[in-house]
């Protein structure tokens, strides 16, 4: 038994009230407890050893690496085309956006144009991928502190953006749609218009389960002023995305650093003010009405225009299939491609995009051969999660979890 | 943009500490430092007006195992105000440490770890320098050239024992295919043309 009475059982009666008896302060041991691995609070595995005084967070040391599938190490003995499923599996939540880095870095190496088609179906996709994650975020965000109904009500919707992923490449999760010059199909047009009306229709999706969660008192008691975040912090502490724009700072890379044809959109970049994790949730669901603005943008646009998806630089991206039919030389192309792949120029080179949890960077060193000499993945979770230990101190158990919700942690991305 | 870049980089090489050189290659610019300056490097453009780099956005390494100094230790820097990012690469080796950089940027904490834990570089004057991705109780560095694909111990569970047991791998070979062309970049003979010679 450690510890020793704190001096607010010394303090002296008032004056005039009564004496109360002072309580006999016991004292309390500091407790070590284990948060996860297997907690279902905890975002996948994670495990947090947590120090407590009562019940008060003193310290918290995140645990990670129980998902660590060396994918970074994998990387370095596959083709570059074998290695963008792997992107699939980091964020597992919004595949598509880290396909999306992997693919710009290869095509910042070998110079390759998308054709502006593809880039539309990029635009379209990576904002489908930010809905995914967001509905996920803050349907369980709003679980952890203890609402069962908006999971429920999320991911009916997430079945059906499932369902557009996989009416474009073919799976629900592991879409490896996007290529280095484009993306790999071309979208059915009938896809586009169910994408259209369904994007009609989800503002008052929002609007339920915002009226669920934004004013609910419970909510409300359990993430306003928890896990405040200052601007300094935020930039210290190399946050992204979400995390730094719920501090109020104004920070985008699609319109800070455009890539692909997101100058050509109309959206606004939801800000919070105070920094807290219900200003997160607040700019997540805003982001969402964003994101869907920019959908229906991308549909009508897709309407108008046509052309390829895939660059036509058969070096790079692979011929046609009907093309392959008659032509020796796509025939040579598209088996080169597939089994030698394409060599890019020494160098190194980084890229990244606006993932929905934040910068998804891609740090790629070439030699000048088939496969990447190294690749590092910067993951947006990985620096968020750092922060947990001082975003903690100070706070309840009960926080923990709140705080822990309000990072949008996957771990697929985090151990990789 | 490039022009800006190389301006830019010409500047630091001028006035910031412990800087060796500069190039600007795919849009992107590079600085090459002294690992024993770092912090004095990495605190110069954190606080100079021109340039601004608030933010550490990445830490990581990459090996060489042919150079003496193996390692490469690569910072990658934005800077929200000014819009720009850059490229910070120190080199070391097995044995010297590079100095954490912790104190300029506290992000660096975990990344240092893993750039230990991954390759076994050292990093001096880290509060807290322990494995983070790994399992516990592992031997070696696994993004190191020289570290097998496979690893060097299996995990199961053991039904006998009840529990999970560490084993030496049983997978002889790790199936890496050589699809370079022979006729460019492979740099062994074909089988049958030494009789060319």
């Amino acid at each position: 038994m450690t510890g020793t009475p704190s001096p607010v059982a010394a303090t002296e009666p008032v004056q005039d009230e009564p004496v109360v008896p002072a309580i006999p302060e016991t004292p309390v041991r500091k407790f070590n407890i284990n948060f996860g691995p297997q907690h279902p609070a905890a975002h996948g595995v994670l495990r947090l050893v947590l120090e407590l005084d009562g019940e008060i967070v003193e310290r918290v040391d995140p645990h990670i690496g129980l998902l660590h599938r060396g994918t970074e190490k994998l990387m370095e003995a596959r083709t570059y085309l074998q290695n963008i499923p792997y992107f699939d599996r980091l964020d597992y939540v919004a595949p598509m956006n880290q396909e999306h880095a992997f693919c710009l870095a290869i095509e910042k190496l070998l110079g390759v144009e998308v054709p502006i088609r593809g880039q539309i179906i990029r635009v379209l996709y990576s904002e489908i991928g930010r809905i995914l994650n967001h509905l996920l975020n803050v349907t369980t965000q709003a679980m952890d502190v203890g609402a069962l109904t908006p999971p429920l009500w999320g991911f009916e919707e997430r079945e059906k953006l499932m369902v557009f992923y996989e009416r474009a490449c073919g799976a629900r999760l592991h879409s490896n749609y996007f290529r280095p010059g484009g993306v790999h199909q071309d979208l059915p047009p009938e896809l586009v218009e169910d994408i259209d009306t369904w994007a009609k229709a989800f503002p008052k999706i929002c609007d339920d389960i915002e009226g669920l969660i934004t004013d609910n008192r419970i909510f409300k008691q359990r993430n306003v002023d928890i896990g405040v975040v200052s601007k300094d912090e935020a930039i210290s502490w190399g946050f992204s995305g979400v995390m730094v724009r719920g501090s109020g700072i104004a920070w985008d890379l699609r319109r800070n650093q455009p890539y692909e044809n997101y100058n050509d959109f109309e959206f606004d970049i939801p800000l919070g003010k105070n920094g807290d994790c219900y200003d997160r949730y607040l700019c997540r669901m805003q982001e969402m009405r964003e994101s869907t603005k920019i959908i229906r943008q991308a549909c009508e646009m897709l309407r108008k225009t046509h052309g390829p998806v895939l660059s036509e630089d058969n070096k790079v991206a692979p011929p046609r299939r009907a093309e392959m039919k008659r032509s020796m030389e796509a025939l040579i192309h598209h088996f080169k491609l597939y089994t030698e792949g394409f060599k890019t120029p020494a160098g190194e080179v980084y890229a990244c995009v606006e993932a929905p949890k934040g910068e998804f960077g891609v740090f790629v060193v070439s030699d000048g051969t088939n496969k990447p000499y190294r690749c590092k993945i910067r993951a947006p979770g990985f620096p968020h999660l750092a922060a947990m230990d001082w975003m903690n101190r100070g706070h309840q158990l009960a926080d923990v979890s709140a705080i822990l919700g309000s990072l949008d942690i996957v771990f697929g991305e985090i151990d990789r | 943009m490039s022009e800006a870049l190389e301006l830019l980089g010409q500047d630091i090489v001028a006035r910031a500490p412990g800087v060796l050189g500069h190039s600007v290659a795919f849009g992107e610019l590079t600085i090459v430092a002294r690992a024993a300056s770092v912090i004095d490097t990495l605190t110069f453009l954190r606080d100079d007006a021109a340039c601004r780099f608030h933010q550490l956005i990445d830490l990581t390494g990459v090996d060489y195992p042919e150079r003496a100094a193996r390692f490469d230790v690569v910072y990658h820097l934005l800077s929200l105000v000014k819009n720009h990012r850059i490229r910070l690469k120190v080199s070391t080796d097995e044995d010297t440490p590079v100095p954490s950089v912790t104190p300029v940027f506290p992000v660096a904490d975990w990344f240092e770890r893993e750039a230990f834990d991954m390759y076994g570089i050292f990093f001096d004057g880290h509060p807290d320098l322990r494995r983070i991705l790994t399992d516990y109780g592992f031997h070696g560095h696994p993004l190191r050239k020289d570290f097998p694909m496979t690893g060097y111990v299996e995990v199961r569970y053991d039904d006998e024992l009840k529990r999970v047991v560490y084993e030496p791998v049983k997978i002889t070979e790790f199936r890496a295919f050589d699809f370079l062309s022979p006729w460019e970049g492979a740099k062994y003979a074909l089988p049958g043309d030494e009789k060319a010679q």
